[in-house]
């Protein structure tokens, strides 16, 4: 583990640093939301150890407080998390065949950290890179969540600080280097029309599904088009 | 929301985050299948970019939204550190809130 650490940089540190402050305060606001819907502080929090995938808490808390029933909602969020099970194919590469890297490693895999150790040019370094992001934002959403849920509406609504446009930014940038090529281009683009095409059709975590059929964009191009270029 | 409730939650995300990391063992792949995962990582990042930016539950985010997260492309494309990415984008929509769009 020692050789993995020397690889991490300040740069990679720093911008691991910024996004867990803006993982902080989803988390705050998670715990202020479920303690307001009535879930209780310890139960809260063993969500947030247990699950830790953001966006499907968010949804379980809502769903409820929407009236569904608890199948309803674990089936909604777990439509949301099926996503991880493609992003374990990529994440598998970088944890190796280490038992217990592979199941604490399965555990932080996050939108986040996937897009970061996708975003470095060499192995070694996304290992790193997925290790530092995951281990950093568990540690930061934890806490937060419990943080929140003691000060509850005293937290104020994260998207009056405007975080909900924060992480989709942060996708694209970790995204940009990988786009230089025309074929991985082609499928980040065709990827995103179809998802965003199938939203309005879709529940929730089956559009970003959809977006995989975008990879047929990243087959060679007839020759023709090749010898035109 | 019950302890049951979170249980089986927490064991269904974790079989599906440990179900792709232990297929990645079992199944050898050549290496233009293992390309193909990558870019199957690219286009789920891609679609979560567009759908979060633009999408809020099934409806249109708003501009706030919109232009903060377009906001953060620019300056990323402009070769722009992250951090600057990430704080260009939340202050961007957070200002655009403070003045009343939405």
């Amino acid at each position: 583990m020692r050789s993995i650490w020397r690889t991490i940089d300040r740069g990679l540190v720093r911008d691991v640093a910024a996004l867990a402050a803006a993982v902080a305060v989803v988390g705050a606001s998670f715990g202020a939301l479920a303690v307001a819907a009535g879930v209780p502080v310890w139960l809260a929090s063993v969500m947030s150890l247990l699950v830790f995938a953001g966006g499907s808490q968010f949804m379980v808390i809502g769903v409820l407080a929407a009236g569904g029933t608890p199948v309803a909602a674990v089936a909604a969020a777990l439509l949301l998390n099926l996503r991880h099970l493609p992003f374990g194919l990529v994440v598998g590469d970088l944890l190796g065949r280490n038992r217990a890297a592979q199941l604490l490693g399965a555990h932080i895999m996050i939108d986040e950290s996937v897009a970061f150790a996708m975003a470095q040019r060499d192995p070694q370094r996304a290992r790193a890179a997925y290790w530092l992001c995951g281990i950093t934002l568990f540690c930061a959403w934890n806490p937060a969540v419990l943080v929140g849920a003691y000060l509850g509406e005293a937290m104020g609504n994260p998207a009056d600080f405007g975080l909900d446009a924060a992480f989709p930014a942060a996708l694209f940038a970790l995204l940009l280097p990988q786009l230089r090529e025309p074929g991985p281009l082609r499928v980040a683009i065709a990827g995103a029309v179809l998802a965003v095409a199938a939203t309005p059709f879709l529940p929730a975590g089956v559009p970003v599904l959809i977006a995989l059929l975008g990879v047929v964009f990243a087959l060679p191009l007839p020759k023709k088009l090749e010898r035109a270029r | 929301m019950t302890l049951t409730t979170v249980l089986v939650l927490a064991a269904g995300t974790y079989a599906i985050r440990l179900g792709g990391v232990l297929l990645r063992e079992r199944v050898a792949v050549p290496d233009h299948v293992r390309r193909l995962f990558a870019l199957s990582a690219i286009a789920l990042l891609a679609a979560l970019y567009a759908t979060n930016g633009l999408v809020d539950g099934e409806g249109f985010a708003g501009w706030a939204r919109t232009l903060g997260v377009g906001t953060g492309a620019l300056l990323a494309v402009a070769r722009l550190p992250f951090v600057f990415v990430v704080i260009g984008a939340a202050l961007t929509t957070a200002g655009l809130r403070l003045v009343g769009i939405t």
